[in-house]
């Protein structure tokens, strides 16, 4: 029934590109050079970690945001402003908490000068058919979590949106929630008993995006790229037990996971992006708690050194999204190697695992030194009379290579791993970094 | 996070532009005022009889009222232009911050004089003047509350209501306003408080030789009080009291229980505002019947109307070229009075000497003085009894109601009273003035106390009864950390009362008789009774700078800090 050949796409985005301006000209690229058709009768899921901009992305489909550079065509026709042909279901609902269940779902048609007599009526009949009816005069607060996305969905398809935009509609649901819901709607949809054209879901869930859609875009991260754009030839209802759907999950897994390839095999030189020819950048390091690394490298140890990334993460009921800062954060201390999807210890990481509490630490604090951030701190307090230096010093040199709440989260992982493996101290309400005498003791290993 | 304040909060070019710009059109206003001929405005003679009180209470209560909707209607102006226009939103809010800050009780004379000359002969200049002075009076925490409650908007929110492509109307009135609604409520009862007070000051006062009053409640208290009738100046605060009360359950409980349904949690709170009065309303046919039959097709109406309106005024050519013309005349007609303004401050600061300066910075001193120990004098008397009612459930049920009912009473009101009862005290109005400012604004440390200590989780209280902490332990360790935020808001909102209420305090007329003592209130009040227009001038603003600059050194990083460190959420 899906024949996407015949028609005319329903969207067409022609090098989209959007950065962020900063005041002192380093702007941050979020998008980059986007191009992608979506033909009617299509369901695609946007795949990729969390901070690739794929919110991003819906918004400037659905005309919320504008891009920076480059065209979206809807229906031939460029997009200014929100466009009415589309329809939103956020996460977090975003449903009016002093508005019933049918003025919420009422809200869109009274926008389009609908009457109320019939707003009602369609109202109505469209909670119904989202299994809702008996909550009509309900306020949102008196709803479980299910049923306000129920809400949320009767709202977005009371406008008759021809294209359906979800982002991340299910991530805040518990699982046997999400999983009725999402069942639900896929049958709405695959028995055309709703006048949608085609829906885009962002999501971070693998198997969910395996599960919904029959075509999955992947966008990698800082800034994103479309690194695979793959059909799901699956015929519904799909069976999650299923050898052919973890097959794909697998595949999808090794494309996720896999992108992030260094660019150069030695840590050292990450200082330097290759993208950016005018201007060293820090590379960003990944925000992985460090008590989770160590409970997952106890648990690839338990398994012989080596594990598939999504088994652990299912074991874990970790999304790949909370999982690859942990693995990434394994693999900047060289910890770990990731290679197709499996985490294997190095000689280190087995170490590590060995090791006790002090010994840990002793272990991060070599491996902290040699990465650019904590060298340039280090550098900065050792070179001060007092040893000390405010964060908001550090911070103005993040803001330069990062966005404000980047450079914010950059700056506390760092002072979480600095004060982790002893490296330095700091002081919340002074807010100042500093080093204690033993810390000052030690020599300096400098970069080689 | 931090920084981000740290940073908006220091001083920029905008406070400086904005500063001088205010500076001017006040001396703009004195220059008009200085001018105008000097009619003679018919006053309403005050009679004490008992049954003049309710049409007493009744005129108090329409300028209040008059006050209250032009206060609403600017509000409604200021906060949209400064949360969506961000050039705008530069001016704008550090405008309001030095606006919040002057004493409006040193303009009283100014105002008046300029009003009486608008409308010579009549009453309705100094109706005017007063309706003015309660705005100002009210006027900018209800901007504050609306600007802030439009620019937190989540995002969620405000992308869905564009994706569900509401027009600017309908994104007003289904999400606009009712995520402003709790904030606009509450700070609508603090407005009103607050315009008690100016009112009380604002209906009878003299300006030179010449007594203007006007018929209403605070004259009433003022003239009893002179006359010595102790009888009708009871009389007289049980009325006010009963007005108070009664607003406070027909308007202000059942307004509040009803914004209830605007707050943004999705969980049910459990301490739910209750009002019997609401209830009876929602429950009555003949509102049901109202809402139907004339509410919802009002609001379709303006839905469309709107609707049609509003996007065409913004892209329609040729209205877009006049309003483009009309903006450039107001920017240029602004731009003039401004210069001009700036040159009658000129001539003014001209006369003023430097003895004169130097007066005004000890008069500054004495009266900063006086307002830290009126701080200091409520801190130690509320702490303890705050403390004490917020952390025992039953008597904070008996006495939250009582205390709420005290506080209602405008401490200007009490003044005549108070100040025949202290005159005669040793060291005379000097440490009367202080009395009276701890008066008018002990309240606010009082309820921010009850706040902050009934808001103790449970669980910290157990763990100091477990670890077998007493006495000052429990005090340092639990109680002061924790009402810490709490009394510094509280210390806020009264040292900004102290200040404004310095004026009244410290130059008091009484029984044909005026009393002074020594600083920058009654600077103020001398500069302008004398019609010694550079001094008044001058004072005032040296009153509004200190105001400021102990804003942005002190409380705002006490505040910040507070809430950083010893926030229990």
């Amino acid at each position: 029934m899906h024949n996407r050949q015949k028609a005319d796409p329903l969207v067409r985005m022609l090098g989209v590109t959007k950065m962020y301006v900063q005041p002192d000209h380093y702007d941050i690229l979020i998008l980059d050079d986007i191009t992608l058709e979506i033909h009617p009768g299509e369901f695609v899921a946007l795949l990729g970690p969390s901070g690739s901009g794929k919110s991003t992305l819906l918004r400037i489909i659905t005309g919320l945001s504008e891009p920076s550079f480059g065209t979206v065509l809807y229906r031939g026709r460029p997009v200014r402003g929100p466009n009415p042909n589309a329809a939103m279901v956020f996460q977090s609902f975003a449903l009016y908490p002093w508005l019933t269940v049918l003025q919420n779902v009422e809200l869109g048609l009274a926008a389009k000068g609908v009457s109320p007599a019939e707003r009602h009526e369609r109202s109505v009949t469209l909670i119904d058919l989202i299994g809702l009816n008996g909550y009509e005069d309900a306020f949102p607060k008196e709803l479980s979590g299910g049923m306000r996305q129920r809400v949320g969905f009767a709202r977005a398809l009371a406008v008759e949106p021809e294209l359906l935009c979800m982002d991340e509609p299910f991530s805040a649901l518990d699982f046997l929630t999400a999983e009725n819901l999402r069942s639900e709607l896929l049958d709405l949809w695959l028995e055309s008993r709703i006048p949608t054209r085609a829906i885009l879901m962002v999501t971070h869930g693998i198997e969910e995006a395996v599960y919904m859609a029959d075509r999955i875009i992947v966008l990698s991260k800082n800034p994103a790229r479309i690194v695979a754009d793959m059909p799901v030839i699956l015929p519904y209802p799909r069976n999650r037990k299923s050898h052919e759907f973890m097959q794909i999950v697998d595949t999808v897994y090794k494309v996720v996971t896999g992108w992030d390839d260094h660019p150069s095999e030695d840590p050292n030189i990450d200082v330097i992006d290759t993208q950016s020819e005018e201007r060293p950048r820090l590379k960003p390091i990944p925000y992985g708690h460090l008590s989770m690394l160590s409970g997952l490298l106890e648990l690839v140890a338990d398994r012989g050194g080596r594990d598939d990334l999504y088994h652990l993460g299912a074991e874990l009921f970790l999304e790949v999204d909370d999982l690859l800062p942990v693995t990434e954060t394994a693999e900047l201390f060289r910890l770990a190697d990731v290679t197709e999807g499996d985490l294997s210890l190095t000689d280190l990481g087995r170490e590590f695992v060995q090791a006790d509490v002090g010994m840990r630490k002793e272990i991060i604090r070599e491996q902290l030194r040699d990465i650019p951030m904590f060298r340039l701190i280090d550098r900065v307090l050792r070179s001060k009379a007092n040893h000390a230096m405010v964060k908001e010093f550090f911070n103005d040199i993040l803001e330069e290579h990062f966005s404000v709440e980047e450079a914010e989260r950059q700056l506390m992982t760092s002072i979480n791993w600095g004060r982790f493996a002893d490296l330095f101290h700091y002081d919340t309400d002074t807010e100042l970094l500093y080093l204690a005498e033993d810390q000052l003791e030690e020599s300096v290993q400098d970069s080689p | 996070m931090t920084e981000m304040t740290d940073r908006r909060s220091s001083w920029g070019m905008a406070d400086i532009l904005v500063g001088v710009v205010v500076l001017a059109v006040l001396s703009l206003l004195i220059a008009w005022a200085t001018h105008a001929p000097h009619h003679s405005p018919e006053t309403g003679k005050i009679s004490l009889a008992f049954w003049r009180l309710p049409m007493y209470a009744l005129y108090s209560w329409l300028r209040m009222a008059a006050a209250y909707v032009i206060s609403l209607l600017f509000t409604f102006v200021y906060a949209y232009s400064a949360a969506y226009n961000k050039r705008a939103e530069k001016i704008l809010i550090p405008l309001l911050d030095i606006l919040q800050s002057i004493p409006v009780l040193s303009f009283l004379p100014v105002v008046l004089l300029a009003f009486i000359a608008l409308f010579p002969g009549s009453r309705v200049g100094v109706n005017l003047a007063s309706v003015i002075l309660i705005f100002t009076g009210q006027v900018w925490n209800m901007v504050f509350a609306l600007y802030h409650g439009l620019i937190t908007i989540p995002r969620d929110l405000r992308e869905s209501a564009l994706s569900l492509n509401l027009s600017p109307w309908q994104r007003f009135r289904t999400l606009e306003l009712p995520y402003s609604m709790v904030g606009l409520v509450w700070n609508s009862m603090m407005s009103w408080a607050g315009g008690w007070f100016f009112l009380m000051a604002a209906e009878m006062f003299s300006l030179g030789n010449k007594n203007y009053q006007l018929q209403g409640i605070g004259s009433y208290l003022q003239t009893a009080a002179n006359q010595g009738d102790w009888l009708a100046e009871v009389a007289g605060l049980v009325v006010l009291v009963l007005v108070i009360v009664l607003m406070d359950q027909l308007i202000w409980r059942p307004l509040l229980a009803w914004a209830d349904k605007f707050k943004m949690e999705l969980v049910e709170g459990d301490a739910r505002t209750r009002s019997a009065v609401l209830m009876i309303l929602r429950r009555s046919r003949l509102i049901e019947w109202l809402g139907a039959s004339l509410g919802s097709p009002v609001l379709e109406w303006t839905d469309r109307w709107f609707g049609h309106t509003l996007p065409r005024l913004r892209q329609a050519g040729p209205l877009a070229t006049v309003i483009g013309l009309l903006r450039t005349l107001m920017v240029a007609a602004i731009i003039i009075v401004l210069v001009t303004a700036l040159e009658g401050t000129l001539k003014l600061v001209q006369h003023i000497a430097w003895s004169e300066l130097i007066l005004v910075f000890e008069a500054t001193g004495a009266t900063l003085l006086r307002v830290l120990a009126a701080l200091a004098i409520s801190v130690v008397w509320t702490v303890p009894v705050g403390v004490f009612i917020g952390s025992n459930r039953k008597w904070a049920q008996t006495l939250t109601p009582i205390s709420q009912i005290a506080a209602s009473v405008p401490a200007t009101a009490l003044f005549p009273g108070m100040v025949a009862l202290l005159i005669h005290l040793r060291g005379g109005l000097s440490s009367a003035a202080i009395l009276l400012m701890v008066l008018g604004t002990q309240w606010y440390v009082l309820f921010n106390v009850i706040a902050g200590a009934s808001a103790i989780p449970e669980d910290l209280r157990e763990a100091t009864k477990m670890f077998r902490l007493k006495g000052t332990r429990v005090w340092t360790t639990l109680i002061l950390p924790a009402i810490y935020p709490y009394l510094i808001t509280g210390l806020i909102t009264a040292a900004g009362g102290a200040w404004n209420a310095s004026i009244v305090a410290e130059y008091v007329s009484f029984q044909n008789h005026v009393y002074t003592t020594f600083g920058i209130g009654s600077l103020i009040a001398e500069a302008s009774a004398g019609g010694r227009f550079p001094l008044l001038l001058l004072s005032t603003s040296s009153l509004a700078l200190a105001v400021v600059v102990i804003n942005r050194l002190l409380w705002r990083r006490l505040y910040n800090r507070a809430t950083e460190r010893y926030s229990l959420s």
